[in-house]
């Protein structure tokens, strides 16, 4: 009795931190998916741009020691910021190239901001302090950590935000007229260009949340983010990579079972990025449209 | 013009036979002229040249995306050196093998990937690349996880005269030649051509009549068995092989080496090889003579990047096709400023990244 007890409490326990991290994986996941709605591409370099914000982070927290907070929200203008530059810089120029150029472009991205922090940062492991107690609460007889809580509460403000920025803002109803119906917006005066600066500076700063809450919980170097981007992707397709409520339900799934994979199979840490492979695959060949997504049509 | 230009390519003709004499003269001068360590690369280059004809096949010819080729390298890789180190097979027969066998993979991801296109196959085999490390960490009895496995050097065989490097270098170059023959044969024959009417269009390609799932299994099956010889050869060369070289960074650097030779051409891959290789040393090196952010403090990955990008960016055709308008535009200037002569939109090789990115899309059309 005391047994079954303890099972279902560790399993409880194990969903929670599963929600948390997916909620993580969740704010990339809808990272990716603006910019997929916005260009028809997945971003690559999302998951290190996130990885280059959090390091931003870290040096405004040390060397400026600034409170957190305000490295927080300084990291994310910054991070948004520099999402516009890349974009304008280094994407623009590529607009309307086929799907091979534009992933090349995205993976040279890729290449580039990890060399970068490489070069800046360095390749030791470096400890990101959480801004939340270590310290658990128990909620129905469930021990809960506030770490993971605060990861949940940051991720629902953040979703909040955006979706609210699509949903009641001029300029989120612009992006998103501009995202489905290019063609028409621009004969409406949206400038379409612009608008896709702006997802990807607003892809950035979702991005670079998740990179400051997954910094904690792994330590900070330049290739903490690619596991996460795995999963984020994994996320994305499951939801459906066109749907932005989909991607955070995507997320909070996969995070639970890879919680469970981890911790339940043997040689479940492993096991975890074969297992996003999988969820992947599996999506994509039984259900391709994910479970929020339209199904593709093509005019021939 | 693409189908063309292969009909016309297929034949034998001066353009390739030159290429050809210089390229073996080049190939037998270079372990007479230079030290082990260059040897040692340039070994290593002839390794990639292999893996990157079979990616140039996938990704350049059939059009399909593969961020995942690191992992035929690594069933290529393993083939090699467990029969070695475990059973103490002969490594010269390991090779074919490990070819098969990475083959045999190569078709089974081919067939969940005919259902996926453009970018979710992208997102496919970047979870394949990301997945090889832990999974052969996850089975360590079997491979010997992170310590690896060592295997005993190659030494040359029939009392050749021959250092250890220099022997290397010929067996791999060798193998690298006996392979380039089959591609360069597959890309003028019926299946090329199938592959490039797939990539340039697949309804089209159907309405024609060319079968698209078995061409498109066809194409990751060999492209896997040239990955897995190149993963044998690489374990042979470098005698340890572990769980950590077959990290994202091998899948990508096959991709670069790719774009950057030249998708879609002939000779790309040789080029690739050569700046995959190459390239990392160099930045080391110039990290070393402080040349400021020329050098970016010896990371390779910025280099690629940047390179990565101008080339997409003047020269989608990569190296490749730069060497080819270069060869052109000395053709023309030679013969005056008469005009094109006819042959010379024979000596045209397909770009075939080019003439993709005049694609009207469907989408575009429409409206």
């Amino acid at each position: 009795m005391l047994l079954a007890a303890s099972v279902i409490q560790s399993f409880a326990q194990q969903v929670v931190s599963g929600v948390a991290s997916g909620a993580i994986y969740a704010s990339l996941a809808l990272a990716l998916v603006l910019i997929y709605r916005a260009m028809d591409v997945a971003n690559f370099a999302q998951g290190e741009m996130a990885m280059f914000a959090t390091f931003v982070a870290y040096t405004l927290i040390t060397q400026f020691h600034l409170p957190y907070l305000l490295a927080f929200v300084l990291t994310i203008l910054l991070a948004f910021a520099g999402g516009v530059i890349v974009e304008r810089a280094f994407v623009r120029p590529f607009e309307g190239a086929p799907v091979l150029t534009l992933v090349i472009v995205t993976l040279a991205l890729f290449s580039i901001v990890n060399g970068l922090a490489g070069l800046i940062w360095g390749y030791v492991f470096k400890t990101f302090d959480s801004p939340f107690p270590a310290r658990s609460v128990q909620v129905g007889g469930v021990f809960v950590g506030i770490q993971d809580l605060g990861v949940i509460a940051v991720t629902l403000v953040v979703l909040a935000v955006v979706f609210s920025f699509f949903r009641y803002t001029r300029l989120g109803l612009a992006m998103r007229a501009a995202a489905l119906y290019p063609e028409s917006s621009r004969l409406l005066g949206v400038r379409t260009s612009r608008m896709l600066a702006l997802g990807w500076g607003l892809a950035a700063a979702v991005g670079a949340v998740s990179g400051m809450m997954v910094a904690p919980i792994v330590f900070l170097d330049p290739n903490m983010m690619q596991p996460v981007l795995l999963f984020a992707f994994a996320a994305a397709v499951l939801g459906g990579i066109e749907s932005p409520v989909g991607s955070v339900i995507g997320g909070v799934i996969v995070g639970v079972l890879l919680a469970l994979v981890g911790t339940y199979l043997p040689g479940g840490q492993n096991l975890r990025i074969p297992f996003g492979l999988i969820v992947i695959v599996a999506v994509l060949l039984f259900r391709p449209a994910g479970l929020f997504g339209r199904r593709e049509m093509k005019r021939v | 013009m693409t189908a063309t230009g292969a009909l016309n390519s297929s034949r034998l003709r001066a353009s390739t036979i030159f290429p050809a004499l210089v390229a073996l003269v080049v190939l037998f001068g270079i372990p007479l002229t230079t030290d082990s360590f260059q040897t040692f690369q340039f070994a290593n280059v002839a390794v990639f040249v292999v893996a990157i004809l079979g990616l140039n096949l996938l990704t350049g010819y059939s059009g399909q995306i593969s961020l995942g080729n690191g992992a035929f390298m690594a069933i290529g890789g393993y083939t090699t050196a467990l029969l070695v180190a475990r059973l103490g097979v002969p490594y010269a027969l390991t090779i074919p093998l490990s070819g098969l066998l990475a083959a045999a993979a190569g078709v089974m991801i081919g067939i969940p990937a005919l259902r996926l296109r453009g970018i979710y196959l992208a997102l496919a085999t970047f979870a394949l690349a990301l997945a090889v490390t832990p999974v052969l960490n996850n089975f360590d009895s079997f491979t010997g996880g992170h310590a690896g496995l060592n295997l005993n050097p190659a030494a040359p065989p029939f009392g050749l005269d021959l250092s250890n490097e220099q022997w290397l270098y010929f067996l791999c170059w060798a193998v690298a030649a006996i392979l380039f023959l089959p591609a360069r044969l597959l890309i003028g024959s019926r299946t090329g051509r199938a592959w490039m009417a797939i990539r340039d269009g697949e309804t089209a390609a159907t309405a024609n009549g060319i079968s698209i799932s078995f061409y498109k299994t066809l194409a990751f099956g060999i492209s896997a068995f040239y990955a897995g010889v190149a993963g044998s050869l690489q374990a042979v060369v470098l005698a340890y092989i572990n769980p950590d070289s077959y990290s994202l960074t091998l899948s990508l650097s096959l991709l670069i080496g790719a774009v950057v030779g030249g998708l879609g051409s002939v000779w790309g891959p040789v080029l690739g090889g050569l700046v995959v290789v190459w390239l990392p040393y160099l930045a080391e090196r110039a990290a070393g003579l402080h040349l400021g952010p020329l050098s970016f403090g010896g990371k390779p990955d910025i280099g690629f990047g940047i390179l990565l990008l101008v080339l997409m960016y003047f020269a989608p055709a990569g190296l490749a096709g730069l060497a080819g308008r270069a060869w052109r535009w000395y053709r023309r200037l030679r013969r005056g400023s008469g005009g094109p002569a006819d042959g010379e939109s024979e000596m045209v090789e397909p770009e075939p990244v080019e003439t993709a990115e005049r694609q009207v899309e469907p989408d575009q059309m429409s409206t």
